[in-house]
């Protein structure tokens, strides 16, 4: 029986600081997660009051930016996300999470915390200068950065199975994952319009790097768990979706092929000969029809490639169920979605205008150039393909389209907003969130794996938190209840 | 044979009829469709950014990750 596919989805946003002099991203970056901190900190409620009034309230003209101590820049946030400069970015981690229901939650909520960072950091700057943020994956001029998925795997699956298995599985489902670029990057072939921002980046099948010649398979072994007995597979192959359909079937799809290969499901040898120029040409075909070869099926294109998967997905549902990937109903949810789409980009991949970030942009690029009759290599086309992803609401034209009803939701905005603060149930994030919330002045330091309370006396305690699953609602909500300070809880902890 | 061409094809003024009313449904429809799309690229238009040269050349990203 696989293990259950703890999840959690890890963005690096895009960032400009707009009317300075020398921006300097790393500093840009800083001022974003300490003014979010700050003003949770001092309890700053500015959910009704208006950009523009911040602006005027808080900067002065001619105000120098505030010094910043970029080396302490990395907060734990009491919904038990990390948030952090990571190079020059600024980087929302969000916490552990058990279904891909509940990981597309926190991943939008990390947007909603960036756009109150940008907030935030707009009263501590001059009134002429401004942050801001892109959920998206390149700059078009061949400098990425990524959106990576992290997952709980067994320790003894291994590890040249996972990867035999997932080129194959990171090559095709780009058909669905893709946030969509205009061009492409890094000396790949030229083309107008390509599915995914990342593809042009991948130059290896399996290797250790993130920042050059990236690999298909990244093998970083960070288990932040028991090393014994789990691993942590970094996926970094994936675009940074806006869709909630699109975050939650890339995570939901792939939890269960982790599955599958976990238990040794998967008969057939799908490996794809030539994977780094096969996830290429992939994602340079829109119209889906470009082909792979595939051992076992032979030459086809990704989507029956996909229909493999799911077939193989739902005789594994009908035999072993798809409790590892959160419950029976998410993931009958999964395969429900996942071959609708599979259905929809065989037929009509436009059909999906509202559902996949690379549908939706194309749709909205292909509406620009037919009325202002522009060519793709339009700077206007690029623009709209970059704002896409700004992630002020004013500004970001897919909340554009989703005032206007376009975009299909999985989420209630009210459990987004909540995600911004409190927990998931689910996973120890619960324990660590819970913790933060309550006694954040005690709270010396806060990791994936373990919390330092300072409880009033030498030494300070460090509580491990090496199973991920333990620390959940379920299992600690009953001791929170009985104590009031951080002492009682390591109390009763080191009793039980 | 004349039989056969006669249960084809409807009386032609019945067909006719079926025909119009398709073509006036499809472009109400049409036009609701590009009123629709005019409306949201109007939209668009009034919050993007003004210079997309001048934007365009101006997003450059350190490599991340």
């Amino acid at each position: 029986m696989a293990v259950p596919k703890i999840v959690g989805i890890e963005t690096e946003y895009g960032v400009a600081l707009r009317g300075a002099a020398e921006p300097n991203p790393v500093v840009a970056s800083s001022l974003l997660i300490n003014g979010y901190v700050e003003q949770r900190r001092v309890g700053w409620d500015f959910e009704d009051e208006s950009p523009g009034r911040d602006a005027r309230g808080f900067a002065r003209d001619g105000a120098q930016p505030p010094e910043v101590e970029t080396h302490l820049v990395n907060a734990v946030l009491t919904n038990g996300a990390r948030y952090y400069v990571d190079h020059a970015h600024p980087e929302y981690s969000t916490p552990e999470c058990a279904d891909p229901l509940e990981v597309t939650r926190y991943d939008k909520a990390g947007e909603r915390i960036l756009a109150r960072s940008m907030d935030a950091a707009r009263r501590l700057l001059p009134a002429d200068q401004e942050v801001v943020v892109y959920k998206n994956n390149s700059d078009g001029k061949g400098n990425s950065y990524g959106c990576h998925e992290n997952y709980l795997v067994d320790r003894n699956v291994p590890f040249a199975l996972l990867v035999r298995n997932l080129i194959p599985w990171f090559v095709t489902r780009q058909v669905f994952t893709g946030a969509g670029k205009v061009g492409s990057e890094n000396g790949a072939d030229p083309v107008d319009y390509q599915i995914t921002q990342r593809a042009d980046f991948f130059e290896e099948e399996v290797g250790l790097e993130t920042t050059l010649k990236r690999p298909i398979v990244n093998t970083r072994d960070e288990p932040h768990a028991d090393p014994q007995k789990y691993r942590r597979l970094h996926v970094i192959v994936g675009d940074a979706n806006l869709c909630e359909v699109a975050t939650f079937l890339k995570v939901g799809t792939t939890a269960i092929v982790l599955s599958m290969i976990e238990d040794g499901f998967i008969d057939k040898d799908l490996s794809i000969s030539s994977p780094v120029a096969a996830i290429r040409a992939v994602s340079h075909d829109p119209t889906c029809r470009a082909t792979v070869d595939v051992a076992a099926l032979g030459r086809c294109t990704a989507i029956e490639l996909q229909w493999e998967f799911l077939r193989l997905a739902r005789k594994y549902a009908d035999e072993s169920g798809l409790e590892a990937c959160g419950d029976e109903a998410t993931g009958a949810m999964v395969l429900d979605r996942w071959e609708s789409v599979l259905s929809a980009l065989e037929t009509d991949p436009m059909s999906l205008d509202g559902q996949l970030d690379w549908v939706t942009k194309l749709s909205l690029l292909e509406a620009y150039k037919a009325r202002d009759g522009l060519k793709w290599t339009d700077p206007k086309l690029e623009l709209l393909s970059v704002q896409y992803h700004d992630v002020r609401p004013g500004r970001s034209l897919y909340e554009s389209l989703v005032r206007k009803g376009k975009i299909e939701r999985l989420l209630d905005d009210d459990d987004v907003v909540a995600a911004m603060a409190d927990p998931p149930a689910s996973t120890r994030a619960y324990f660590r969130g819970t913790c933060l919330a309550r006694w954040a002045d005690s709270v010396v330091a806060a990791n994936w794996d373990s919390l330092v309370l300072d409880v009033g006396s030498d030494p300070l305690r460090r509580i491990p938190m090496m199973e991920p699953t333990r620390g959940s609602k379920e299992h600690v909500a009953a001791l929170f209840a009985q104590v009031t300070t951080p002492r009682q809880l390591v109390e009763r902890l080191t009793a039980s | 044979m004349a039989e056969r061409e006669q249960k084809k094809k409807p009386a032609p003024k019945e067909r006719e009829e079926v025909v119009e009313e398709d073509v006036a449904a499809a472009s109400e429809r049409g036009e609701k469709l590009k009123e629709d799309i005019d409306d949201l690229l109007d939209e668009i238009d009034s919050v993007l950014e003004d210079n997309a040269e001048e934007f365009v050349r101006s997003y450059v990203q350190k490599g991340g990750e």
